[in-house]
């Protein structure tokens, strides 16, 4: 033991050096990503607020059913309301915006992250101890240099989600798209579609189940990491759940708690619905 | 009775020597002296890691199944060499892992040889540059897949525009060329389907429909009626060779099913192995096969169905109204013939001169024209050999055998040698050459 730690590699040090040069070097890029980020984030949040309660409720709700079903249209109309009765509707859209906002983000740079990884086995064999970095790294360790290097509030909340719920997309994407049917392509080549008109025409297409697979648990991931986020001041529901737990009102926390439950399940029967309904019709 | 007119007609035609008739006469009788559509010459394939060795390796004298276990090579082609030729429908039969797919596979580059070269219209797959030979899969290549391979995500329309989509056509072109090869496969109605809604028969009818709406020049055709039904299939083999009579295309399918090779091909070679054991017409594999191997391939073969009156016709008793009554006789002698049908310099039949008859103008040295002749039965070159039997039965005098369409006598059928022949089976059924030859020396001795 004595041994092993005689000479200290300073793993620490350099991670803190890492974040004080990005600090240093790149604060007006990430000053201008964060006040970009911001306006997104919220024409998002005051646009989901200025939809009357009554007719959002009914939208999602009737996307629910068109996606999901009657009996999953019927759950949402129901939970929906209850949240709107629990007086959370304001932090659920506040919570709905930053989790729509890093998931915009997510598809962004996921899709075609994950369309790379697929196609070239480089980028695959590079992605993925960074995919793993991502997802098995505690979020409270990447929380604080997120907070250094984007402020508080919601930007860093949305970064700390981003990166929390990417590799699942990355991950079902390319793995939709290696498991395409090798006579499917081999049938394309035979018509002489060139490699980008085999992937639009081929491989995404057959790949689209298991790349909405991937965006589901990727939303489900992000819902998730609400409470972390509302440490670091992004608000909404987490922010509810922190206060009941602080303020040790059980009560509270619970309905905060069964909010985020409640929207977890509608995105996801969205979500899900997409993948295979379009299959059945 | 079309089917036979249209699949027969080319029987024996493709003899590979130069025909003596005059073209224009019959205009489905061309052959074609240019480079052949499709060329493989001394093609091997080797599937596995780092195949060039194990090529080595076999020319080595390396044992072939040895490699397979121990290294996971698959010599799936060996030395293959064949022609194919522009407008032919060539079948290639084989039992299964004789390399039949991978040959397919081969002539329009999705498989790469390991040895040799495939030139498509004497260009070089290998030396075209990829976006070159996507260029020559867009606008010369069909292809029906053995296993379908239809895109479950799409209609059975957006299947058959699959081809077009990738060409760039526009949408209501598109739109018209699917309709129009949905129709002739006899899926209309379907369009909106989704494959996985359809029966396998049907399955193989949108494969092939797509295959057809990009009009291709080469149709390549992977076992592409196996799924279907013997109604079905029998109406879409008809459909084939009628579309083949007006288009010309150039296709190779391949068939496990005998009767079907025989019925549509021009010309069937014969895979064991990933090697080539016989090639050539349906009448010259029936009646000599190479070996043995072959041979089991035919043997459930009726020839009187499967060979032709053209193929079995003797133009040793075709006779010029100018040529010698003396040699004339000579000749039928040789052949063990007892009459001769004498033609026009034309080649139309006038009538049959028995041999007495012969012998008769022979010894008062006059010409053939003065000759006494009994009427002669003629049946085109595309009949069966079951409705020549049926016509030599009702009266014992020789048929003579026409080119179809009314052209030259080919050569008669005598009914000894069609009894013999059919009895035998084999070399003997054959007249004085294997299908076309038989017409080579016929109007021009008689001329
Ligand atoms: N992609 C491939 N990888 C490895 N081996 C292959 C591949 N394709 C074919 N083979 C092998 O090559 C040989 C010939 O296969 P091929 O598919 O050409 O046979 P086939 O004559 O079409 O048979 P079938 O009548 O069963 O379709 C077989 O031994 C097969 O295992
Ligand atoms: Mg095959």
């Amino acid at each position: 033991m004595t041994g092993l730690s005689a000479f200290r590699i300073p793993v620490g040090r350099w991670s803190e050096e890492a974040v004080n040069f990005l600090l240093d070097r790149y604060d007006g890029a990430f000053h201008h990503v964060s006040s970009g980020l911001y306006i997104v984030i919220s024409a998002l949040q005051h646009g989901l607020a200025a939809v009357p309660v009554p007719v959002a409720i009914l939208v999602l709700a009737l996307l629910t059913w068109w996606s999901a079903g009657t009996r999953a249209g019927i759950f949402a109309l129901a939970g929906l309301a209850l949240i709107a009765n629990m007086g959370l509707w304001g932090p659920t859209m506040v919570t709905l915006a930053l989790v729509l906002c890093a998931e915009l983000i997510v598809f962004a740079i996921g899709f075609p992250l994950g369309i790379l990884s697929a196609v070239s086995r480089r980028a695959e064999r590079t992605l993925r101890p960074l995919l793993d970095l991502m997802q098995t790294m505690p979020a409270f360790v990447y929380l604080i240099p997120a907070v250094m290097l984007f402020g508080l509030g919601l930007v860093p909340g949305v970064i700390a989600t981003f990166i929390f719920a990417i590799p699942p997309l990355i991950r079902l994407t390319s793995l939709g798209i290696r498991q395409v049917p090798h006579d499917l392509i081999e049938a394309a080549e035979a018509f002489g579609a060139t490699p980008a008109q085999t992937l639009w025409k081929v491989r995404i297409p057959m790949a689209m189940p298991t790349i909405l697979a991937g965006l589901n648990q990727s939303i489900m991931l992000a819902l998730s990491m609400v409470v972390i986020a509302a440490m670091i001041g992004a608000g909404g529901l987490g922010k509810n759940v922190l206060e009941g737990i602080t303020r040790l009102e059980i009560g509270a926390g619970f309905e905060a708690g069964l909010a985020v439950v409640i929207v977890a399940i509608v995105l996801d029967r969205i979500t899900q619905g997409l993948g295979h309904g379009k299959r059945r019709r | 009775m079309h089917r036979h007119r249209v699949a027969a007609a080319r029987w024996g035609l493709y003899s590979g020597r130069p025909p003596s008739f005059v073209p224009d006469r019959l205009p489905e009788c061309r052959i074609v002296h240019e480079t052949p559509e499709i060329q493989v010459s001394s093609v091997s394939k080797v599937f596995g890691p780092r195949p060039e060795r194990a090529l080595e390796r076999l020319r080595a004298g390396a044992d072939r199944d040895a490699l397979r276990r121990e290294h996971g090579w698959v010599l799936a082609l060996d030395d293959l060499s064949l022609e194919i030729r522009r407008g032919e429908v060539f079948v290639v039969m084989g039992l299964s892992g004789s390399g039949k797919s991978t040959l397919l596979r081969l002539l329009n580059g999705l498989h790469r040889p390991t040895a040799g070269r495939v030139l498509i219209a004497g260009r070089d797959l290998a030396s075209l540059p990829r976006r070159e030979l996507l260029a020559l899969r867009r606008s010369r290549f069909g292809m029906v897949f053995q296993h379908f391979a239809l895109l479950p995500h799409r209609t059975v329309r957006g299947n058959v525009e699959f081809g077009l989509e990738i060409q760039g056509t526009p949408r209501a072109e598109r739109r018209a060329r699917a309709a129009e090869a949905l129709e002739l496969v006899g899926l209309r109605g379907w369009e909106t389907r989704r494959p996985d809604e359809l029966s396998g028969g049907m399955r193989q009818r949108v494969g092939l429909a797509r295959a057809l709406a990009v009009s291709p020049d080469i149709l390549l055709m992977d076992e592409a009626f196996s799924a279907l039904d013997p109604l079905i299939r029998a109406d879409l083999q008809r459909e084939l060779l009628a579309l083949q009579a007006r288009l010309r295309k150039t296709i190779v399918f391949v068939t496990h099913d005998l009767d079907e090779a025989l019925r549509l091909g021009d010309r069937i070679a014969i895979l064991r192995d990933g090697r080539l054991v016989q090639v050539g017409t349906p009448a010259q594999i029936v009646a000599s096969p190479a070996d043995d191997y072959v041979a089991r391939f035919v043997s459930g073969v009726d020839p009187a169905r499967a060979l032709t009156a053209g193929v079995v016709a003797v133009s040793h008793g075709v006779a010029g109204a100018a040529a010698r009554p003396a040699s004339v006789l000579d000749r039928l002698r040789e052949a063990g013939l007892t009459c001769a049908c004498v033609v026009d310099p034309g080649g139309a039949p006038h009538g049959l001169v028995t041999a007495d008859e012969l012998a008769r103008l022979a010894g008062a040295d006059a010409p053939i024209g003065d000759a006494v002749l009994q009427p002669v039965r003629t049946v085109p070159a595309d009949t069966p050999l079951a409705e020549v039997i049926v016509l030599a039965a009702a009266d014992a005098a020789p048929i003579a055998v026409r080119e179809s369409g009314g052209g030259p006598v080919r050569g008669i059928i005598s009914r000894q040698a069609l009894l013999a022949g059919l009895a035998h089976r084999g070399a003997t059924l054959v007249g004085d050459g294997k299908g076309a030859d038989a017409t080579a020396d016929g109007p021009e001795t008689t001329a």
